[in-house]
């Protein structure tokens, strides 16, 4: 990628200043450039706060593994090496208090619900919940079954929604590519304000 | 494949040995049912899992069948495998709501947790049992679910209380009701289709 000092001048160092333009709105070459004049004419850099942690935290969403059923085996294949979830910093976690985002992955049953809420409440702030498949997002195939939760969301506030019976890995990782982006655009410090 | 033949003369042998027990006997696609009465499981199982031409010594799976128009309502089935012989056997008896079936976790220890199965989603009583206990469905649920008279649906539902801090329990509210489709097709299955009616005067000849 070429650099052209003409268009990395015209930004400014303006750009990365609180009210200034997006930082996501320039390209890449740019942006980089830019970090190299800040750091160059000053020795620190000006960034928003809210916007850093926002970044900070969609490029390490370590999922709570909540595999309840079929879609557990395909949330297995996007870890595993072929969709690879570790490049997007996402390593799953088998403890709550250590998870960023929960990916509950299968038919949620009564009697698993309220296990679903306490491991929810043990996770810290801010916390995030993908709904996998058919199941998970309203019952699905079970949703007239007296022993099955007609969707999570009536347990946990979900975030994403996957569909499909079971979603194939390369949608639960396009389902985790829009958390990422949504975390991003809400851009909160303190998620509990929003 | 097991043998016909073989399992004929199993289950006469079965018949003969337990004369007071078996009721009925019988051998339909290569398989081998013995109907016994309800009092005389345990001496049943205790008599194939020990015989020397039986040797079932491993008790696979037990169930039960749902027959609501009948006095006694429901058929206990126990399935056994024998691997000395490569042979299986099904033992059935029949029991109503009321009438307790003695427990066989003296005969195989694994059939105490088939038997709080067959409780949990039949209701069928087994006597003697060391820890008859619901086991697969929720904590404190009401009625047993694979009888055939069970809604589909069930009788409550859960959420999570945002008040409460907790999961709730509620009547079930059902947004739409469960549709059944039916899935024949009009060309095999319908004998009538939309719009026949018009055509009935011309001739009946494609009614039937």
């Amino acid at each position: 990628m070429g650099v052209n000092p003409s268009l990395a001048r015209e930004g400014g160092p303006q750009a990365l200043q609180p009210g200034g333009r997006d930082v996501a709105d320039l390209d890449k070459s740019k942006l980089l450039d830019n970090l190299g004049h800040e750091l160059q004419d000053k020795g620190f850099l000006v960034a928003q706060l809210d916007k850093l942690s926002a970044w900070a935290r969609s490029g390490s969403m370590w999922p709570m593994t909540f595999g309840l059923a079929c879609c557990a085996i395909e949330m297995m294949h996007a870890g595993a090496s072929r969709y690879d979830l570790d490049r997007f910093g996402s390593v799953f976690m088998a403890s709550p208090r250590q998870a960023d985002v929960m990916i509950v992955a299968g038919t949620v049953c009564n009697k698993m619900a309220p296990a679903l809420r306490k491991v929810y409440d043990q996770m810290a702030e801010p916390r995030y919940v993908i709904s996998m498949g058919s199941c998970a997002n309203g019952g699905g195939y079970y949703h007239y079954s007296y022993s099955v939760v007609r969707g999570c969301d009536r347990i946990i506030p979900v975030d994403i929604y996957v569909p499909g019976c079971p979603p194939t890995a390369e949608a639960l990782l396009y389902g985790v590519l829009q958390l990422q982006k949504k975390i991003r655009r809400e851009g909160q410090l303190d998620r509990t304000m929003a | 494949m097991a043998d016909t033949q073989a399992l004929t003369d199993l289950g006469e042998y079965i018949a003969s040995a337990l004369m007071d027990e078996v009721t009925e006997t019988s051998v339909a696609n290569q398989q081998l049912t013995v109907w016994v009465t309800r009092p005389s499981i345990v001496k049943v199982l205790s008599f194939l899992r020990d015989d020397q031409n039986c040797h079932f010594r491993l008790l696979m799976d037990i169930t039960a069948i749902d027959h609501p128009e009948r006095q006694e309502r429901f058929e206990v089935v126990y399935s056994l495998l024998s691997l000395k012989h490569n042979q299986r056997v099904r033992v059935k008896l029949p029991a109503g709501e009321e009438t307790p079936v003695d427990s066989v976790t003296e005969v195989y220890s694994n059939a105490g947790w088939c038997e709080r199965e067959v409780w949990d989603l039949y209701g069928v009583f087994f006597a003697n049992h060391p820890d008859l206990r619901r086991i697969l469905t929720d904590y404190g649920f009401e009625g047993h679910p694979l009888r055939k008279d069970f809604p589909l649906t069930g009788f409550v539902e859960v959420r999570y209380d945002e008040d409460e801090k907790r999961v709730v329990y509620e009547p079930v509210k059902l947004t739409q009701e469960f549709r059944n489709f039916d899935f024949m097709s009009p060309w095999e299955g319908m004998l009538h289709l939309p719009g026949d009616e018009k055509a009935e005067g011309h001739g009946e000849e494609n009614e039937g």
